[in-house]
């Protein structure tokens, strides 16, 4: 059990949350809620494989998995902006069509060997950073560091540019919008189909980069939710976000690490003497996330910040209730 | 009120074209119109699947051939439908029911889980004597499976009613949880001979079964139909009763319709979140205890295959209606069972999927009528 170890595998497997999270954020701020980034990151993340896999060029891998993320987000939009029908059961019904069409695309990719990986790069001079250098810009994946450019430019692109103003003027106040011939329909289609995008990359991120391999649903197990579950901890901000994915993966390797030795702390380690009191361990990260939403929840009634306003409401023009 | 169809190309282009595809919100649904688009976009899903299925390599009239055959094609495997069908009629209850009130309770499979878990603690722990008859034992295990299910769905409920945190992360995190407690109880204290399940209960605490019966009616010999299909449809009495004839179930529909005109009407939201919640674990956790003493007859680590999850679209088939949910349950039960023997397994799943994407894009024809009008180009 080592820190600074736990910290760069929290930021390596924290970079998929990241770009998962970032995608949700852009079609929230957009006004419409995507719940099916768990099927669209499987999606991703067979295609990115399989494609590697029959190739054995993980870089096609990586632009086939982001685009199959994005092509399944088409659907949301069409069924959720075009139809406007309620955007949770689209995204739960997109969850499961992605989870059964990877299962189904992925049939025999179990069986494939290993393959090609992104390459993995050291910063020079930076490595050599105290604290900073071995956690952050040692041995990293190229999409962690991919991660470490998408926070500020997405972050800028969101509050500093016009596009960026656009985009929230959409998802707090499509009226107005409107009104100011801002295209509501054009520019929620655009970041649903972001948002599918980075699920895409997110998923291409785990099985190219960050733990290789097709494993069915277990592949992805989850994660789709947890960065649901970040953009609500991030108050929809690109910043807080990333310290919360990487922060949770962190916490989820602490939790792997310390079932590992004899002794912890002077004392017989008890997850070690009895390997059944891990499945507790297993629900900490759950429980965690829980809290820190009810933490949240408060944080935003005081501050009085909270979701977009428009999020979840469909925008139909000359209608009132905007 | 007529409104032109979104995400359609800008005003000056939409001149040029002779014909426009306009949507006008309909004042008036007709009462054949559910019905028909429910049936028009599940023959449409059987159709997308069908040539997904063939682009896959597969023989799609083969598959749902065989669907149908291993699911309807004697009285056996009617039954054992029947028996995949009973935990998907109360979870498809239980989520009918929150979604009536647009409470999105995506926990009814940790929830079914602890309903298992609570029944299965009468039992083990135990909290009877052994020996207890099984006009004891059953009530008994229906009631803790009950509470665990209402104690366990209440959580989310707490949380959305009086802190206003966001239901559907909360019950997600809840199923992993429940997860990871069954995992611990099968594996720790209850395991049997350190298996990942545990002792099987006494004969006391099993749901009679038809194929009990086949000494004096021959027929039902084999037959594994139990007496958790009388709970569901019970249930469904109930639940049905509660929403359309009760006045907790107006202020159910009222709130799910519109909260604010609920609020103005001085309804409680708060208080029957709660309570809804509630009562949807509490059917999720009957579900469980219904798995566990008519078909496994013990706890074990996998004893549901996502039946939680299915039970949403069962719930939207039905158009959250509890006498849809039954016939829904039974739809989705026969493709469960014969899924089981499909190749690749991913293909239940992604049926399903399909499936409540069509069903969620048709409802746009219950909302508006489609015109098409010419126009000078």
């Amino acid at each position: 059990m080592d820190l600074t170890t736990i910290l760069a595998a929290g930021v390596a497997s924290g970079t998929v949350l990241l770009f998962a999270a970032v995608g949700e954020i852009f079609a929230e701020r957009a006004g419409v809620i995507n719940l099916g980034v768990e099927g669209m990151m499987l999606i991703g993340a067979v295609v990115a494989f399989g494609t590697a896999v029959a190739t054995g060029n993980p870089w096609l891998g990586l632009v086939l998995g982001t685009m199959a993320g994005g092509l399944l987000s088409v659907l949301h939009a069409v069924i959720t902006i075009s139809f406007q029908a309620e955007q949770v059961v689209s995204g739960l019904a997109l969850t499961f069509l992605g989870t059964g069409l990877a299962r189904v695309l992925g049939e025999d990719l179990s069986k494939a060997g290993a393959i090609a990986l992104l390459p993995t790069l050291t910063i020079p001079g930076l490595e050599a950073v105290p604290g900073v250098g071995p956690i952050f810009f040692t041995d990293q994946s190229i999409l962690v560091y991919v991660g470490y450019a998408v926070v500020p430019i997405a972050w800028y692109w969101i509050n500093r540019t016009r596009p960026g103003l656009h985009l929230r003027a959409v998802g707090e106040s499509p009226t107005a919008a409107d009104t100011l011939g801002v295209d509501v329909y054009r520019l929620r289609y655009a970041y649903v189909i972001v948002g599918g995008l980075f699920a895409g990359l997110a998923g291409a991120t785990i099985t190219l980069a960050i733990s290789p391999g097709w494993f069915g649903d277990l592949t992805v197990n989850g994660q789709g939710w947890i960065a649901i579950a970040i953009v609500i901890f991030a108050q929809w901000g690109v910043g807080r976000a990333a310290l919360g994915a990487y922060a949770y993966a962190a916490i989820g390797r602490l939790l792997i690490d310390i079932q590992g030795p004899q002794e912890l702390f002077g004392i017989p380690n008890p997850f070690y003497v009895n390997h059944t009191l891990t499945f507790f361990l297993g629900m900490v990260p759950y429980i965690l996330i829980i809290l820190v939403l009810v933490a949240v929840s408060g944080e935003a009634i005081r501050k009085r910040i909270g979701a977009p306003a428009a999020l979840g409401i469909h925008y139909v023009r000359g209608e009132r209730g905007h | 009120m007529t409104t032109s169809a979104p995400a359609r190309q800008p005003e000056g282009e939409r001149v040029r074209l002779a014909r426009t595809i306009r949507l006008e919100r309909r004042l008036e649904v007709p009462r054949w119109l559910p019905v028909a688009t429910t049936i028009g976009a599940i023959v449409v899903a059987l159709v997308i699947s069908g040539i997904i299925l063939w682009f896959a390599g597969g023989d799609p009239i083969a598959i749902f051939v065989h669907i149908l055959r291993s699911s309807f094609g004697s009285l056996g495997v009617i039954s054992d439908t029947l028996v995949t069908a009973t935990p998907l009629i109360l979870t498809g209850l239980a989520c009918a029911l929150a979604f009536r009130m647009r409470l999105w309770n995506i926990g009814a499979e940790g929830q079914f889980l602890m309903g298992a878990w609570g029944a299965s603690a009468v039992i083990l722990i135990p909290l009877v004597p052994a020996g207890t008859p099984s006009i004891i034992t059953i009530p008994l295990m229906m009631v803790a499976g009950m509470l665990a299910g209402a104690l366990y769905g209440a959580i989310p409920g707490i949380l959305k009613a009086y802190r206003d945190v966001n239901e559907i992360i909360v019950t997600l995190m809840l199923n992993y949880i429940a997860a990871g407690w069954i995992a611990y109880w099968v594996f720790g204290p209850w395991s049997e001979a350190g298996f990942q399940l545990t002792a099987q209960f006494p004969k006391s605490a099993w749901l009679p079964r038809l194929s009990d019966f086949a000494s004096s009616v021959p027929a039902f010999g084999g037959l594994t139909v139990h007496f958790g299909l009388i709970f569901g449809i019970v249930a469904a009495v109930v639940v049905r009763f509660l929403l359309f004839r009760s006045g907790r179930g107006y202020e159910i529909r009222l709130i799910g319709d519109s909260p604010r005109a609920a609020r103005y009407a001085g309804i409680n939201v708060a208080r029957n979140t709660v309570i809804v919640f509630a009562m949807s674990g509490a059917l999720a956790g009957l579900a469980g205890m219904s798995e566990v003493a008519g078909v496994v007859h013990r706890l074990q680590l996998v004893i549901s295959p996502g039946y939680g999850f299915t039970a949403i679209i069962v719930a939207y088939i039905a158009k959250l209606h509890p006498y849809g949910v039954i016939i829904a349950a039974i739809a989705f039960g026969a493709l469960i069972l014969a899924g089981r023997e499909i190749q690749p397994s991913g293909i239940p799943s992604m049926i399903q999927g399909i499936i409540l994407f069509c069903l969620i894009a048709s409802e746009v024809v219950l909302r508006y009528r489609v015109r098409i009008e010419r126009r000078a180009a």
